[in-house]
């Protein structure tokens, strides 16, 4: 008897113990969605104000508008002295500037780092683990002085050059840690075959830690097209070198402040690069961060 | 970031620092190995001489002159430093950087910690949630979001629209208040919780399930759980995440100078250090003052990431070093 009543006991607490679970499901889940409905309304309401006439951005919370203006997005177009094309074409070429100098100049240290033996390689190494954390702010008194002596300010050059000398050591750090993990096996092969060190990094190497590459290469775009301060800094002095960003930050004061919708429409497309990269590289973007490729 | 290799870096610099003495290279090709590696490096270098230690020294020794482009640095000894001291403007940058590093970069990591702890739990659409939660920060640095923020937070913007549809009406706008518009740049920083949130899911994800099992044998709950387990196992993952964030805020600038207009305002409120080392130096071409303000500021990171290091040992615990 004793052990009947134990057992229906138990029974009972089981299944209590499973509806407190599937409660507690159902909370995660609301919490889960309605912290998701938080965090991307602010952008839902950007696309949707910059589709909405100027009185209406102040006075809906609503997605949805009465009126529909995608005039918003030809007028801001050619809002400033120049089209946004002229923007673009320079965001882009910045971008791409950077993201070709990085691949190169960063491998090539990283595979030095990674695979080469050499004299005050732990020196260098520790040198360069240093350049991640450096502010900045630390060196741009000197840049600019430097690229003005140079005469590069107000051109694209002192956003663009840097990156051919492997100046981001963040990812100098991040191929080191991809090669580290390529079997050793192929460096004797190689050598067996009187391989070149060169060749050996440009044909073997670089096709293996393809998936590094394009890491370091969908974060340089990124991060050099959200990038505000240097471009701030060499790209003000004539509007025809200015970037998305720049132009962005000069809209308000340049249309008299009355042109939200316009603004919100540029703000749009200047988000949709990045936010193209991102649907097509998701799940490298996403899931780099569980695999233990990369982690070293 | 998702790439960051999380607890690498950390590792590696405890390893790399002290300086390992190799035996010399004594046999040809190893001669020639050295060459390559300095060969393969040259880019480096010369990227590291001209653009990052040279720079380095060079505004040292710009910080203590007194230079604005025209003519040659005048030698002024300690005066940038003093000036700073004195500078009520200066000491608002710091009080507002502080508040603002202090504030976000500890809320940050708990919502991010918190979400990780939620979405690992196995949902359905698990892949849709992580997305949305990490968009914010691969997005939120941009100019275009600031200014969108600034919109937000305005008086007749989105924050006091939705409050009127729960019945309280404010009209005052955030972001020209100076009492708020510091928080408004909290509340942005900490809505770009994604990247650290992905790195923490991934470290949760880790933990051998068996370990669990074995704490239900013995009848933990799911706090302690957390406390007894969970927690432990991913400090190395905190660790990274605060030193990233940490060194991250302390140089934020483009929410200041938008949502600020570039005044670092109202009432400097809103004044960060990089905004206002920006000011004085590519404002007022006060390249020495600017200078020295840099590095007071290359001093501050380096002792608070110090910190973390030497505290570390106290609270990080390395899954190898315990076995």
């Amino acid at each position: 008897m004793i052990t009947s009543i134990t057992r229906t006991g138990r029974a009972r607490s089981r299944s209590y113990r499973r509806l407190s679970k599937r409660f507690t499901r159902f909370l995660v889940y609301v919490v889960v969605l309605g912290g998701a409905v938080l965090m991307i309304y602010p952008l839902l309401w950007l696309v949707s104000a910059s589709f909405k006439p100027e009185d209406l951005i102040f006075s809906t919370t609503g997605l949805l508008s009465p009126q529909w203006m995608p005039g918003n997005y030809s007028d801001g177009w050619n809002a400033l002295d120049y089209p946004f094309a002229q923007f673009f074409l320079n965001s882009l070429i910045i971008c791409l500037g950077a993201v070709v100098g990085n691949l190169l100049s960063c491998s090539l240290a990283a595979y030095a780092f990674a695979r080469l033996r050499f004299k005050y390689k732990p020196f260098w190494f520790a040198l360069m683990l240093g350049g991640i954390l450096l502010p900045a702010h630390v060196l741009i008194v000197p840049q600019y002085i430097l690229f003005k002596e140079l005469g590069w300010i107000g051109t694209l050059l002192p956003l663009v050059a840097p990156k051919f000398f492997a100046t981001d050591a963040f990812f100098i750090f991040l191929m080191i840690q991809f090669i580290r993990g390529i079997p050793l096996e192929l460096d004797d092969a190689a050598k067996i075959d009187g391989c070149s060190h060169f060749s050996f990094y440009w044909r073997v190497i670089l096709p293996l830690a393809l998936p590094a590459l394009v890491t370091t290469a969908i974060f340089t775009f990124i991060w050099t097209w959200n990038d505000f301060f240097g471009q701030l800094i060499y790209l003000t002095s004539d509007e025809s070198i200015n970037t998305v960003p720049v132009a962005l930050s000069h809209f308000v004061d340049s249309t008299g402040g009355s042109s939200y919708g316009q603004l919100f429409a540029m703000s749009v497309l200047s988000l949709l690069p990045i936010f193209g990269f991102f649907l097509i590289f998701q799940r490298l973007l996403i899931q780099g961060a569980s695999t233990t490729g990369l982690k070293g | 970031m998702a790439f960051t290799p999380v607890e690498a870096i950390t590792r590696e610099a405890r390893e790399a620092l002290p300086t390992r003495k190799r035996t010399r290279a004594r046999f040809a090709h190893e001669k020639r190995e050295n060459a390559a590696g300095y060969l393969f490096l040259l880019p480096w270098f010369v990227g590291m001489f001209v653009f990052t230690a040279g720079p380095v020294i060079a505004s040292l020794y710009l910080s203590f002159t007194n230079y604005n482009l025209i003519g040659t640095p005048a030698w002024v000894g300690w005066q940038n430093y003093l000036a700073m001291f004195q500078d009520p403007q200066w000491w608002d940058a710091v009080r507002v950087t502080l508040v603002y590093v202090v504030l976000s970069v500890p809320l940050k990591l708990a919502v991010a910690l918190l979400v990780a702890l939620l979405l690992k739990r196995g949902l359905v659409a698990l892949g849709l949630f992580r997305a949305i939660y990490y968009v914010p920060s691969l997005l939120g640095s941009s100019v275009a979001i600031a200014l969108l923020w600034r919109q937000i937070f305005d008086s007749d913007g989105l924050v006091n629209q939705a409050l009127s549809l729960l019945g309280i009406h404010v009209t005052t706008s955030w972001v020209s208040t100076p009492d708020t518009a510091l928080y408004t740049l909290v509340i942005l920083s900490v809505w770009q919780f994604g990247s650290p949130m992905l790195i923490f899911l991934a470290g949760l994800q880790q933990i051998p399930q068996e370990y669990y099992e074995a704490a239900a044998t013995d009848g933990a709950g799911p706090v302690r759980n957390f406390f007894a387990i969970t927690l432990p196992l991913i400090t190395p993952l905190v660790f990274f995440n605060l030193i990233l964030q940490m060194v991250g805020a302390f140089q934020a600038f483009t929410p200041s100078y938008i949502v600020s207009g570039g005044t670092g305002g109202p009432v400097y409120s809103t004044l960060f250090y990089t905004l206002y080392l920006y000011q004085e130096g590519f404002g007022d071409l006060k390249m020495g003052y600017a200078s020295a303000m840099a590095w007071v500021l290359l001093i501050a990171v380096a002792v608070f990431t110090a910190l973390a290091f030497l505290t570390s040992r106290y609270w990080v615990v390395y899954q190898d070093e315990r076995s």
